[in-house]
């Protein structure tokens, strides 16, 4: 049997029938991503999130009636023992979504009481209540950040130890892009989060770094092999050939698991699931079109002024 | 060596069937199986935060045990199969989960009463209250049966001299709030301080009793920080939604394999049930909980499992194309593609204990479900997949490469 030898820059680009060069495009990227986040980021400054009761405080009750129930009648009967809120209905208006202020057991066993006399009949069977008072709900915050800011030092630490400080600069700043796209269009919609949301955010960061680091570790080994005269820009842009069918497949298999529990999971996954999708998805982008295309630029940058300033042709 | 590893493989697949058609009746049983959160099965989860006392003085560790010990105690009382009663010492919290509750409403009501022992008069009227006990204890009576002891404060002896001898021949009360606990007559005066009660049937009777009447009121004022309820065929919709769920997503990530990635496709595929299994074993062992958020990690962990695959078979792929051997390619693949994935699984896994140690109730069961799939998709994948993998390139040196998905042309 012959021995074989590694694939050749020409070779990568012949077997992928959709092959061009993404590293030389970099800017192009760099700006599609700008022109996704800006958005986010002054809707984010505009009118932040639509935040649920896990973050505020407060008490929802999902009532589903026997017949169907008008919007005014619930509101008048929240008003009658001295309460404010929003109210949702849905399925077929039998069910409603009521939310409002912390309420204490005797003030919510006299809503309910109030809600059975005054609207109808309702299922105890199918009630779901949340309550959460305000002090947790900070918590919840205080908590998010902390967690983010740590796993954020950790993966910091961990890929400079088994890369370089460098790889680990532009996972985390294609990582922050990803947070980025999925709190923006959270923002811009309006999409209320709650606590799995949080959950969903750092999944995303545990996706895309393993997305990332994926890819970091064909650069790597591609690295080592590298002669004088191979380009760095060349090199990455291999690498990230090499490994496209797998960071695609992947991404595939991934959101074929998370679009069944989007669809079918039920209510109270979607803002998870929903979250995740389109994390994940900007995780395989961003691993591909930004974490490697940062890379190039800082290693570019790192080289040119060691060379004493000098113009350097290859 | 062909036939034999061709025997090995039909083995192989035997007992992974075997597996499954064994594990099916043990992890869904409904007592001994995998537990339930309450989101799946109707319950009530609440956070009970100890208010600060009003004279100013702190709440202190041993306060926070009476106070659970109370609690638990009527939890029990409630008769749920396996309540979860837990203390959070730094912020003076109590966490209780009641799974599968028949009626939450009453539940909540029964915990939120700040319990408090009264002795009252036959008329029912408040005699003495419950601070002056010192303390009570079941023990074995001189006669026969159990009893239990009571030992007052010496303001107490004083005043339950006064009632023993004022009641003489008539019935003394004992209440926890409204709920008698038991209705001694008394015999004689007592002045000592030192009463006891007869007539238990049982050492448990007396001690519970006695456990309820030392501990009676709670030591600090508990007010509710949070609670959620799920009724409990709501509960059970969402298990059924997210197994739907889950059967979906599997069947389909097997068919993409299938497809795209033809006999090592196969294996992945099957790689994935032992996956599965491994993990839900694990819950069964450990006696993880499974929520609703539980789900959703292991559903997505499915997803991540087939990326070991992907990655190896990918791998495996290039070596082919640089001219090896299928048998070589596939070690060179494994050897090679384990680096890359111990890298790319350690970063998740620091996301995923983060998110173990900082988040609180649902969130925590989704870390913890992702934290165990990672580990248990690296464990399948270097022992089981390897080794099938392993058997299948054995079987023939001249296996086709087309089966691998891989395109010699280049």
């Amino acid at each position: 049997m012959e021995k074989g030898h590694p694939a050749t820059y020409d070779e990568v680009k012949k077997i992928h029938p959709l092959y061009f060069n993404i590293v030389k495009k970099r800017y192009w990227w760099f700006g599609i991503s700008i022109l996704l986040i800006i958005p986010g980021i002054i809707s984010l400054f505009m009118q932040g999130l639509n935040l649920g009761i896990d973050f505020k405080g407060g008490t929802m009750l999902d009532v589903a009636f026997q017949k169907a129930v008008t919007q005014t009648a619930i509101t008048d009967t929240m008003k009658s023992v001295g309460l404010d809120g929003s109210v949702q209905l849905s399925n077929e208006n039998t069910s409603a979504l009521i939310r409002t202020e912390a309420l204490e057991e005797a003030k919510r066993n006299e809503l309910l009481t109030a809600l059975q006399t005054k609207v109808g009949d309702y299922n105890k069977e199918t009630l779901k209540e949340d309550k959460v008072g305000p002090a947790m709900g900070q918590e919840l915050t205080r908590n998010a950040f902390l967690a983010l800011g740590i796993a954020m030092g950790l993966m910091i630490a961990y890929i400079s130890f088994r890369f370089q400080f460098v790889f680990a600069i532009s996972a985390i700043i294609a990582l922050l892009h990803d947070v980025l796209v999925v709190v923006g269009l959270f923002s811009l919609f309006r999409w209320q989060i709650d606590a799995s949301f949080v959950a969903a955010i750092l999944t995303i960061f545990g996706y895309s770094i393993n997305d990332t680091v994926i890819i970091f570790d064909r650069i790597r080994e591609n690295e080592a092999k590298m002669r004088r005269t191979d380009s760095y820009e060349d090199m990455v842009d291999k690498s990230v050939w090499q490994t496209m069918r797998r960071s695609v497949n992947t991404v595939i298999t991934v959101l074929i698991a998370l679009f069944s529990v989007y669809i079918l999971g039920g209510e109270s996954t979607k803002v998870f699931s929903l979250a995740m999708i389109i994390g994940v998805f900007c995780g395989a982008y961003s691993s591909i079109f930004i974490a490697s295309q940062i890379l190039v630029e800082i290693k570019r940058h790192m080289k040119n002024p060691r060379k004493g300033g000098k113009a350097v042709r290859a | 060596m062909r036939r034999a590893n061709i025997i090995k493989l039909v083995t192989l697949v035997l007992l992974v069937a075997a597996a499954v058609a064994l594990s099916i009746k043990p992890l869904v049983d409904p007592v001994k199986g995998i537990l339930l959160g309450l989101d799946l099965r109707g319950g009530v989860h609440l956070v009970l935060q100890a208010e600060p006392n009003k004279n100013g003085t702190p709440i202190t560790n041993d306060d926070m045990d009476k106070a659970k010990a109370i609690i638990s105690k009527r939890v029990n009382d409630l008769g749920v199969s396996e309540p979860i009663v837990q203390t959070d010492y730094d912020k003076k919290r109590m966490v209780i989960d009641l799974a599968g509750v028949t009626d939450p409403d009453k539940a909540v009501d029964i915990l939120k009463t700040t319990a408090k022992l009264t002795f009252r008069d036959p008329q029912g009227n408040v005699v003495l209250e419950g601070d002056e006990l010192k303390d009570a204890k079941g023990d074995q009576g001189q006669n026969q049966g159990y009893v239990v002891n009571l030992t007052f404060s010496s303001d107490g002896a004083k005043k339950f001299g006064d009632l023993t001898t004022k009641y003489i021949g008539q019935k003394i009360g004992i209440y926890l709030d409204d709920k008698l606990l038991t209705n001694p007559t008394v015999n004689t005066p007592i002045l000592n301080g030192q009463a006891e009660i007869t007539g238990y049937e049982t050492l448990d009777d007396a001690a519970n009793n006695a456990v309820l009447m030392r501990s009676g009121s709670l030591p600090v004022s508990m007010s509710i920080a949070e609670k959620r309820q799920v009724g409990a065929s709501l509960g059970i919709d969402s298990l059924h939604r997210s197994i739907n769920a889950g059967l979906y997503g599997l069947i389909f990530i097997f068919l993409f394999m299938l497809v795209f990635y033809r006999l090592p496709g196969v294996v992945a595929d099957f790689s994935l049930i032992v996956y599965g299994l491994i993990v839900l074993w694990v819950f069964w062992m450990f006696r993880v909980v499974l929520t609703l958020p539980g789900i959703a990690g292991f559903i997505l962990s499915i997803g991540m499992a087939v990326d070991f695959n992907i990655i190896i078979y990918e791998r495996v792929k290039e070596e082919v194309r640089a001219g090896k051997s299928l048998r070589a390619g596939v070690e060179a693949g494994f050897s090679r593609a384990f680096i890359t994935v111990i890298d790319a699984h350690v970063t998740t896994f620091i996301a995923a204990m983060t998110l173990y140690y900082f988040g609180s109730g649902s969130i925590r069961g989704f870390a913890l479900t992702l934290g165990v799939g990672i580990i248990a998709s690296l464990f399948t994948a270097i022992t089981f997949t390897r080794f099938v993998l392993r058997l299948i390139v054995g079987i023939s040196a001249k296996i086709k490469t087309t089966w691998f998905g891989v395109r010699r042309e280049v």
